[in-house]
């Protein structure tokens, strides 16, 4: 049996099991203790707990000096102060000395009103900073995606830990000692010559405003008001999943009909949607792993298995630093954004009559590394870019707020045709997954010619880090793993490099949860609820959608009989593949 | 072979400095000329411990014991002393007193009140033959320990002596080892803290370069009592001499089986391995200690997980500073019961210290627990050089508190020094004259806390910054009373808030200067006056117009042209244009020139 201990916290007795810290304790009897490093995204496992800000610090009878209340397990009689005032001062005092190197223009902040720390400074009612000294003075670094502005930096580590322990990218760590201490890739380099996946794990749990997003808002404000361009968007699924959290609705909301009725007031031309092109991506490449599979199965030595999905942005560049090595496995196909960029500005302009040059297709992401994606030199045709540039929810968030639109009272719209049409398949590529599930549910009626009943994969559902399951297909058993973070994804990796895998077909997602766990999306301040909220929130959609199955979207039927023929035909490869390269400069050079 | 006598250089690294090995090699040279080198062996020792003295050469068996030593007096020593049985008087310590010659250590005040248990074989045997250790009953205490005892009543024994970590924590030994050894595991460690980082601080490493294989010893008996058969020491990397010592030391216990496998015959296995450290200061403390020998970022953790349940590589581990295990083997071949009558009540044995800053006699001593601050700054310290006037000592290292003329009669240990608003911390002791500035003493330590803190948590980080610069305020006259209250404030709460050891203590060099000199403080504030002329933004240069002639000496020697005047008639400075380098003070002949 579990075993409890008994303590006094302020007033109150509580009971908890052995080991809880005395912060859950006191959370259990509704005494919320100040935090600011620590970060628990209990369903995930994912814990930040350097118990280093000393916000949290509490009284504990007997002890020396005052302990933190993130870190410290409550004992069998223990009586804890949280509020008496020698804690309150001690914290008044940490706090100013946070403040004291920190840039005080909160009101010019991209994290304004969104901030741990401001939120904290506000509550423990601090008017002046009675420390004054250097401040630290480094400079801002902007990349495709994140900009990292150091002086704002708090020193939480919540960033390093989620770059090394939960992605293993490794490409911000702790440097230098004492007032010196900042977080930043080895040898300051930049961060576009590091590591970095650009996943925006980091940005997704920076407190402050250190870590932000490389924001497009006023160069789409000037695309809009632009009389001779025409304006187009696409939104993927997780965007619809998260938006309304920003609109005091409840997490899990979804909001696609008035997101799209944002989008229009906004001024777009047309709003489409990126769940058709994830039917699209399903259509190459589930024929691409039906391919491979059919060959490995006649025995054919050269084919290259598991096949991995290629959806992801932040996945390709970690799997082009770390596993150059592996570049033939993953799937050829391009991300739903890119094939999206690319179809609308080949079939689509052309139908349309509209010039390549006077198109701007913007992608409204859940996510930073499709800044970054849309910027390859891949997808470009004579420089221009099939995607101009990807916005973040968060982006969009702010948009639609300064545009003085009311979105709680917008009515739900549809997406434009034909590029917004899609299946229920294309909607649950927001969450973990759902690519494998989308894919199977095509995949099962493509190769075995019978009708898939149960269209619902329970199994490959859920935030567990690493997911497997088996399909029978004509009794041949398919088996599939399903990793999101990037570090599941190393070890399923590696599996693959020593010859050990198991699996025939893999999904890879960087971000935890998957793309509802965005870098881009509103921010989770370490409550792993809202990810459980918006996953549910995309199977609900897709549920309730007539179509489930990407192969029976009508315009994506139609898009093959006009203009690409076959997936994997010689257009569609032009269009809709691509290619990768070695990122690690380390190993280029050898 | 047996020789008649025996020639002791000293050859830690102080004395090297100074050349000892000069003065070895022409011993050798003069002996081989003489046809003596098979009657007479010199040897290099480890640390004497009267530094100031330094090098030493010590005579065996007739103890004489010669002091700044030259390379070139070895000619004289081996015709006057060995050959002709005559003492070489120059050479011979004066004691300062009654300024007569003492031939041997044992009636130098230096060394009277000293009890060498941790030191007992630094200065005496050759710290690179295992033999000498040997002959002064080594590794007996683990022989004894792996066939006649059991792994508890090892523990026992060192738990009933009452020895206590040395590293500054002061944590009771025997009852680390009893946690290690409670937590189950296939594998723990054993690891000695040889990252000794007090400025100034060479207790460590004298014992490791005179003796190490004490340390060996007393790490191979820990191992057998927590049940690990690994053994790492972490040593700063800026300790070679330490380091290659204790290599040779390992490879000569392992030729004679008293490490590796099956240990005289006990079936107790145990090797030792080295991590190197770069230097820094916070990875003295031992959870720090532990992420910098995994390879991590050298930087504490919270506690608990203590490391005895999750320490190296998330294994049970016991983590005891270098002087903590010289004391070891002394305890098990003596027994706890002897060494507990040693000390005070709750600290039990001797304590090495690095003594050092105005002090006739900057050495390293060891005295048992319980002795007076006096009887080590006046007795073995020799007192205050040039006579001047005692202001304050400094114990604990950097983060070690100011102690003063009030604190003297203090007996030396744990509990007292901490009470005086102090720390014994690893034996850093730091001896200041009346030309000290408090202030200036303050800042100076808390320079090394920012330099040296990792980081890792807000008060040290922030805080110690914020609290070295208002001392910089306040040295420069440009502080308020306000600020003041600030600092000691700020320093209280970061006393209480730090995450480790140097957080928690490195307030003290303040709140103790603040407790006893608090006239200083005003001083500097209210005044603009450094009492200690130390300031240099609160001197003030001026020339004596009845005094000075006028020569233009001081004109010609001002390095910032601050100073102006017509020939044969006064001069004057400008205070604006004053660097305050103090150059033209030294250069006139007439006295004309002052600080005010």
């Amino acid at each position: 049996m579990e075993q409890k201990v008994k303590i006094q916290i302020d007033n109150h007795m509580v009971e908890v099991p052995k080991g809880t810290t005395i912060l859950k304790a006191a959370q259990e009897i509704g005494i919320h203790i100040p935090t600011l490093c620590y970060m628990n995204l209990e369903d995930m496992c994912i814990t930040n707990l350097p118990a280093s800000c000393r916000m949290c610090v509490v009284e504990v009878e007997g002890r020396r000096n005052l302990a933190p209340a993130c870190a410290t397990p409550c004992d069998n009689g223990m009586r804890v102060k949280t509020s008496s005032l020698r804690v309150l001062n001690a914290r008044k005092y940490v706090l100013e000395l946070i403040l004291s190197d920190h840039p005080t223009d909160c009101l010019i902040c991209a994290k304004s009103g969104n901030c741990d720390l401001q939120n904290l400074a506000k509550r423990l009612k601090i008017r002046e900073v009675l420390f004054k000294g250097e401040q630290s003075n480094y400079i801002l670094e902007t990349s495709p995606s994140i900009i990292r502005d150091m002086d704002k930096c708090i020193y939480c580590r919540r960033c390093e830990m989620m770059c090394n322990d939960v992605q293993t990218v490794g490409a911000l760590a702790a440097v230098n000692r004492g007032f010196s201490s900042i977080i930043a890739p080895a040898f300051n380099q930049a961060l576009s010559e590091s590591e970095c996946t650009y996943c925006g794990q980091c940005v997704a749990v920076c407190p402050v405003g250190a870590l932000t997003e490389n924001d497009h808002t006023n160069r789409l404000l000037e695309d809009l008001a632009d009389p001779t361009k025409t304006v187009i968007v696409q939104t993927a699924p997780a965007v619809r999943a998260a938006l309304g959290e920003e609109f005091g609705l409840k997490p899990g909301t979804s909001v696609t009909g008035k997101m799209v009725a944002a989008l229009r007031e906004l001024g777009f031309d047309k709003v489409f949607d990126t769940d058709f092109a994830a039917d699209l991506t399903i259509m190459e490449e589930g024929t691409e792993l039906l391919g491979r599979l059919t060959k490995f199965m006649e025995g054919d030595k050269n084919v290259s298995m598991p096949i991995l999905t290629s959806c992801c942005p932040a996945w390709v560049n970690f799997f082009e630093y770390y596993f150059p090595d592996m570049l033939d496995i993953p799937s050829t196909a391009r991300s739903p954004q890119q094939m999206f960029g690319s179809i609308a500005k080949s079939w689509w302009a052309e139908k349309m009559g509209i010039k390549r040059e006077d198109l701007v297709v913007v992608s409204i992401m859940p996510c930073l590394a499709k800044k970054y994606e849309c910027s390859r030199d891949e997808f470009k045709v004579n420089g221009d870019p099939d995607v101009n540039y990807s916005l973040s929810t968060r982006e969009l968030v702010s948009l639609i707020k300064r545009a003085n639109i009311d979105f709680n009272r917008l009515p739900d719209e549809d997406f434009d045709n034909p590029m917004g049409e899609s299946t229920g398949a294309g909607v649950i590529f927001g969450t973990s997954g759902g690519v494998m599930e989308a894919a199977l549910r095509t995949a099962y009626e493509l190769y075995t010619g019978n009708v898939l009943e149960n269209v619902n994969f329970e199994n490959v559902r859920g935030l567990q880090g690493i997911k497997k399951a088996t399909v029978n297909l004509n009794s041949f058993e398919l088996k599939i793993g399903i990793a999101h973070g990037l570090g599941n994804a190393r070890k399923l990796l590696n599996e693959i490099r020593e010859g050990k895998s198991e699996f025939h077909a893999i999904e890879i997602m960087a971000c935890p949860g998957g793309c509802i766990g965005g870098g881009g999306q509103p921010l989770h301040h370490g409550n792993s609820e809202l990810l459980k909220a918006r996953s549910q929130s995309l199977y609900h959609e897709d549920a309730s959608k007539p179509l489930r199955k990407s192969h029976q979207n009508p315009f994506i039927i139609k898009l093959y009989e006009e203009y690409l023929g076959r997936p994997m035909s010689d257009k569609a490869h032009h269009l809709l593949h691509t290619c990768y390269f070695c990122k690690n400069s380390e190993i280029q050079e050898q | 072979m047996s020789y008649k006598m025996h020639i002791l250089v000293c050859g830690g690294t102080g004395c090297q400095a100074s050349n000892s090995q000069g003065i070895i090699a022409n011993l050798k040279e003069e002996l081989t000329n003489k046809n003596l080198e098979n009657e007479v062996q010199v040897i290099a020792t480890g640390c004497f411990g009267f530094c100031e003295q330094g090098p030493i050469v010590k005579i065996m068996p007739d103890n004489t014991f010669y002091t700044q030593v030259k390379p070139g007096d070895s000619e004289e020593i081996v015709n006057e002393h060995i050959i002709k049985g005559r003492k070489v008087n120059r050479l011979l310590y004066r004691d300062p007193e009654n300024k007569e010659r003492v031939s041997d250590s044992k009636h130098m005040d230096f060394y009277k009140k000293q009890l060498r248990i941790a030191l007992r074989n630094c200065g005496l045997i050759d710290p690179e033959n295992i033999e000498e250790y040997i002959a002064r009953d080594g590794y007996a205490a683990l022989a004894k320990c792996v066939s006649e005892m059991t792994p508890e009543e090892v523990i026992n024994e060192v738990k009933f002596s009452g020895l206590r970590g040395r590293g500054g924590g002061g944590f009771p030994t025997g009852l680390k080892w009893e946690l290690t050894r409670k937590y189950k595991a296939d594998q723990k460690f054993v690891v000695c803290n040889a990252d000794e980082g007090d400025p100034g601080a060479f207790m460590d490493r004298s014992i490791m370069e005179g003796d190490p294989h004490s340390v060996i010893e007393a790490m191979a008996i820990c191992g057998y009592s927590i049940g690990a058969d690994k053994g790492l020491i972490y040593i700063r990397a800026e300790y070679p001499l330490a380091i290659q010592r204790l290599q040779t030391a390992i490879k000569q216990a392992e030729e004679y089986g008293l490490l590796g496998k099956n240990i005289l015959g006990s079936g107790f296995n145990f090797t030792l391995e080295f991590r190197y450290g770069a230097g820094a200061f916070v990875c003295g403390e031992e959870t720090a200690l532990i992420h910098s020998m995994e390879g991590h970022r050298g930087e504490p953790t919270t506690k608990p997980p203590f490391p005895a349940e999750s320490g190296y590589l998330n294994l049970p581990t016991n983590v005891n500073n270098v002087e903590t295990y010289a004391n070891i083997p002394v305890i098990m071949n003596k027994g706890a019961n002897w060494f507990n009558k040693i000390g005070t009540e709750k600290s039990k044995g001797t304590k090495v210290f690095a003594l050092a800053g105005k002090i006739n006699n900057v050495g390293l001593i060891e005295v048992p627990m319980g002795t007076t601050l006096k009887e080590v700054i006046y007795e073995i310290g020799g007192g205050i050089k040039n006579g001047k006037k005692f202001k304050a000592v400094q114990t604990g290292g950097p983060s070690g508190g100011c102690l003063t003329e009030k604190h003297l009669n203090v007996p030396i240990d744990y509990d007292n020094l901490l009470a005086s608003g102090s720390m014994m911390g690893s034996g850093g002791m730091i001896v200041m004259d009346e030309d000290d500035c408090m202030v200036a003493v303050a800042k100076f330590y808390l320079d090394f806390t920012v330099e040296e803190s990792c980081g890792k948590c807000t008060p040290c980080r922030v805080g110690n910054k914020r609290l070295y610069e208002t001392l910089d305020l306040i040295t420069n006259g440009k502080a308020t009373m306000d600020d003041l209250n600030r600092l000691k404030n700020l320093g209280q709460v970061i006393k209480d808030t730090a995450l480790c050891g140097l957080g928690q203590t490195s307030p003290n060099p303040i709140l103790s200067t603040i407790d006893n000199f608090y006239d200083e403080y005003t001083a500097h504030i209210r005044d603009h006056k450094c009492p200690a002329g130390k300031c240099k933004a609160l001197l003030n240069y001026v020339i004596d117009p009845q005094l000075c002639i006028g020569c233009t000496l001081c004109v010609r020697n001002c390095l910032s042209n601050a100073i102006t005047g017509i020939r044969k008639e006064p001069h004057t400075i400008d205070p604006e244009k004053c660097i305050k380098c103090g150059v033209c003070l030294t250069k006139c002949k007439f006295n004309a020139i002052s600080i005010q």
